[in-house]
C-alpha cells in the first residue's frame, strides 16, 4: 500500500547539512552563553577566577565571543542559508555530498581548535580574529568551499529570480571572505610557531582591525540575519515581504554604507581626523537603510497584527526587528565624536553589542529555528507554551542586561570626566570600579535569564526531533507490519 | 588633454571625491531603476519566491496530504 512512503524532501533538498548545522548551532550557543554568564559573574565576584590562568576573564572572553559569534551564529547562517537557498532557488544543494560536509567540519574544527588555544593563551590579538595563523588559514578554506558550494546551486537555480535573501548571503560570504583575508594577513615568527606578527603597524593596524571589526558586526551579524528575516518573517507570517523594491534599495544602501564605518571605533586616538569624521557620518547615514529594512519586515504583518497574540515565533520575528531598530539607532548616537568621548572604554559599548546580539541575532535565530526544525524533520513543535516562556525568558534578559550596562557605562563615564573645584579629577579610578558592582551583578542575572531561555529552547527542539524519530520508526514498524499481513 | 586626465586620475588624493562621483551615481541609478517606469509589478511580484517552493516537497505538508488521502481510500 505506502509504496510512495519515503519522503520526496529529503532526495530534492539536501536537509541533512542543515540538520546537522543547526543542532550544533543549538550546542555552541548553549555553551558560548555559559562561558558569557561565568565571565560576567567573574567581573561582578573576581573570586570566580579562582586563580586558574585557563578560565580567567581575559582568556575566557575571546572562548565566550568566539563561541556566540561564530559557534552559534555562524552555524545558524550556515544551516539557514543552505535552507534558504535550496528552498528559493528550488534546487538540490551544489558539491554533491563532499562538499557541503567538507564546511560543516571545517568550521567546527576551526572553533574546537579556538577554544583549545584561547584557553592555552595563544592568540592573535585581534577583537573577534583572535584564531592563530594556521586556524586562519582552515577557516579561509571552508569559506572557499562555502562560496563555491553557495553560488553554484544558485548557477543552477530553477527559479529565474535570485530572491533578496539570498543577495544578502551572497554580500555576507564575499564581503567575510575579504574581510578574514585582510585582516589575518600576518608573518609567522616560524612554520612550527603559532605565534605571528601583523602584516600592518601602528594607526594602520588599529584601522585594519576596526575595519573588520565593524563589517563583521555589518555583514556577519546584519547582512546575513538579514537574509534570515527576509526569509523567515514572510514564511511564519504567511504573507509576502511588505516591499520588494524597498527591500532592493535596502540591500544596496547597507552595502554602500556599511564598509566606511568601522573607524567610529577609534575616535579621538592617533586616527587622522577626517577619518573619524568620514566614519561617523557614514554611521548617521546607516540609519536610513536599517530602519528601511525594520519596517519592511515589521510591515510585513501589517494586517495581521492579532497573529502576535497567537504565534510565539512571530513575537520572536517582530521583537528581533524591535530591537534592531533600537540598537541600529543607538549605533549612529554612540558614533557622534561627542557621544563617544562619554561612552568609550566604557560598559555602555558592550550594553549596545549586547542588544544587537541578544535582541537582533540570538532572537531572530531563535524565531527562524523555531520555524526551521519542525520542518526539516517533518514533524510539529513539540511545544508551543514553551516557545512563550523562552520568549519571556529572552527578553527580560535582554533588557535586564542592557539597562544596567547603560547605567554601569554612562555612571562610569561621567565620573572619570568630573572635576571638583580646583580642577583636579573627582574620582579614583578603583571609585568607579566599585559603583559599577552593582550594575555587574544585574547584568549576570540578565545573562542568566537569556542562557536559561536557549536551555528550554535546546529542551524542546530535543522533545521535537525525538519525536520525529519515534513517530517515523512507528510508520516503519506499521508499515513492515502491514507488508506481512 | 588625456594626458592630464590621467595625471588627475594618479594622484591618489583625487580617489575620494572619484569614489564619491562612481558610487553616488551608482546609488541613484539603482534608486531610479527600481522606482521609475513600470518596473513595479514585475519587481513586486518577485516577493511570492517563499511560497513558490514546491509545497508537496514540504514534509508537513506532505505527511498532511497523506493522511487526507487516506481518509479518502478509507471513506472508500
Amino acid at each position: 500500500m505506502s509504496t510512495n512512503a519515503v519522503p520526496v524532501a529529503t532526495e530534492q533538498y539536501n536537509y541533512g547539512i542543515v540538520k546537522k548545522f543547526a543542532i550544533m548551532a543549538m550546542i555552541w550557543g548553549v555553551l558560548g552563553m555559559l562561558a558569557g554568564v561565568y565571565i560576567a559573574s567573574e567581573l561582578a565576584w573576581p573570586f570566580l577566577n579562582f586563580n586558574i590562568a585557563e578560565i580567567t576573564f581575559g582568556r575566557l572572553r575571546p572562548v565566550h565571543t568566539t563561541l556566540v559569534i561564530f559557534g552559534f551564529g555562524g552555524s545558524a547562517l550556515f544551516a539557514t542559508s543552505y535552507y534558504i537557498v535550496q528552498r528559493t532557488c528550488q534546487a538540490r544543494l551544489w558539491g554533491g555530498k563532499l562538499l557541503p560536509e567538507l564546511t560543516f567540519w571545517g568550521w567546527q574544527l576551526a572553533l574546537v581548535l579556538g577554544v583549545i588555544t584561547y584557553m592555552a593563551g595563544y592568540t592573535q590579538g585581534r577583537e573577534y580574529a583572535e584564531f592563530v595563523w594556521p586556524v586562519d588559514l582552515l577557516i579561509t578554506v571552508t569559506w572557499v568551499v562555502y562560496f563555491a558550494v553557495y553560488a553554484m546551486t544558485m548557477v543552477k537555480r530553477s527559479q529565474p529570480h535570485i530572491y533578496v535573501a539570498n543577495w544578502f548571503f551572497m554580500a555576507f560570504i564575499l564581503a567575510t571572505a575579504l574581510l578574514h583575508i585582510f585582516n589575518n594577513l600576518a608573518v609567522p615568527v616560524a612554520w612550527n610557531s603559532l605565534e605571528s606578527y601583523s602584516l600592518f603597524a601602528g594607526v594602520q593596524d588599529a584601522m585594519t582591525q576596526w575595519w573588520y571589526g565593524h563589517n563583521a558586526v555589518g555583514f556577519f551579524l546584519t547582512a546575513a540575519f538579514l537574509g534570515m528575516m527576509y526569509y523567515f518573517v514572510p514564511k511564519q507570517a504567511g504573507r509576502p515581504i511588505y516591499s520588494y523594491r524597498l527591500s532592493i534599495v535596502h540591500f544596496w544602501a547597507l552595502s554602500f554604507l556599511y564598509m566606511w564605518v568601522g573607524a567610529h571605533h577609534l575616535h579621538w586616538t592617533a586616527l587622522p581626523d577626517w577619518v573619524s569624521t568620514l566614519a561617523a557620518t557614514f554611521s548617521i547615514l546607516l540609519l536610513l537603510p536599517s530602519w528601511a529594512g525594520m519596517i519592511n519586515g515589521i510591515m510585513t504583518l501589517s494586517g495581521a497584527w492579532e497573529k502576535l497574540r497567537t504565534d510565539p515565533i512571530i513575537l520572536f520575528l517582530v521583537t528581533s526587528l524591535a530591537f534592531y531598530g533600537m540598537s541600529t539607532f543607538e549605533g549612529p548616537m554612540l558614533s557622534l565624536k561627542s557621544v563617544n568621548a562619554l561612552s568609550h572604554y566604557t560598559d555602555w559599548t558592550i550594553g549596545h553589542v549586547h542588544s544587537g546580539a541578544l535582541g537582533w541575532v540570538a532572537m531572530i535565530t531563535f524565531g527562524s529555528f523555531y520555524h526551521m526544525v519542525p520542518r526539516l524533520w517533518g514533524t510539529t513543535l513539540y511545544s508551543t507554551k514553551l516557545v512563550f516562556v523562552h520568549f519571556w525568558l529572552a527578553t527580560i534578559g535582554v533588557v535586564l542586561y542592557i539597562v544596567a550596562l547603560w547605567v554601569a557605562g554612562i555612571g562610569q563615564g561621567l565620573m572619570l570626566r568630573a572635576f571638583d573645584q580646583y580642577g583636579n579629577l573627582a574620582y579614583t579610578f578603583i571609585e568607579t570600579v566599585t559603583f559599577m558592582h552593582i550594575p555587574y551583578v544585574v547584568r549576570a542575572i540578565g545573562g542568566a535569564f537569556f542562557l536559561s531561555g536557549i536551555l528550554l529552547m535546546s529542551y524542546n527542539l530535543y522533545m521535537t526531533i525525538s519525536g520525529a524519530r519515534q513517530s517515523a520508526s512507528a510508520e516503519g514498524r506499521d508499515a513492515v507490519a502491514a507488508a506481512a499481513r | 588633454m588625456i594626458g592630464d586626465i590621467f595625471a588627475w586620475l594618479g594622484n591618489m588624493e583625487n580617489s575620494k571625491p572619484l569614489a564619491l562621483i562612481l558610487f553616488f551615481s551608482a546609488f541613484v541609478g539603482i534608486i531610479l531603476y527600481v522606482y521609475t517606469g513600470k518596473r513595479r509589478k514585475r519587481l513586486e511580484s518577485y516577493k511570492d519566491i517563499p511560497f513558490m517552493d514546491d509545497d508537496e516537497l514540504d514534509p508537513t505538508r506532505q505527511k498532511k496530504q497523506q493522511v487526507k488521502k487516506d481518509e479518502s481510500t478509507n471513506g472508500k
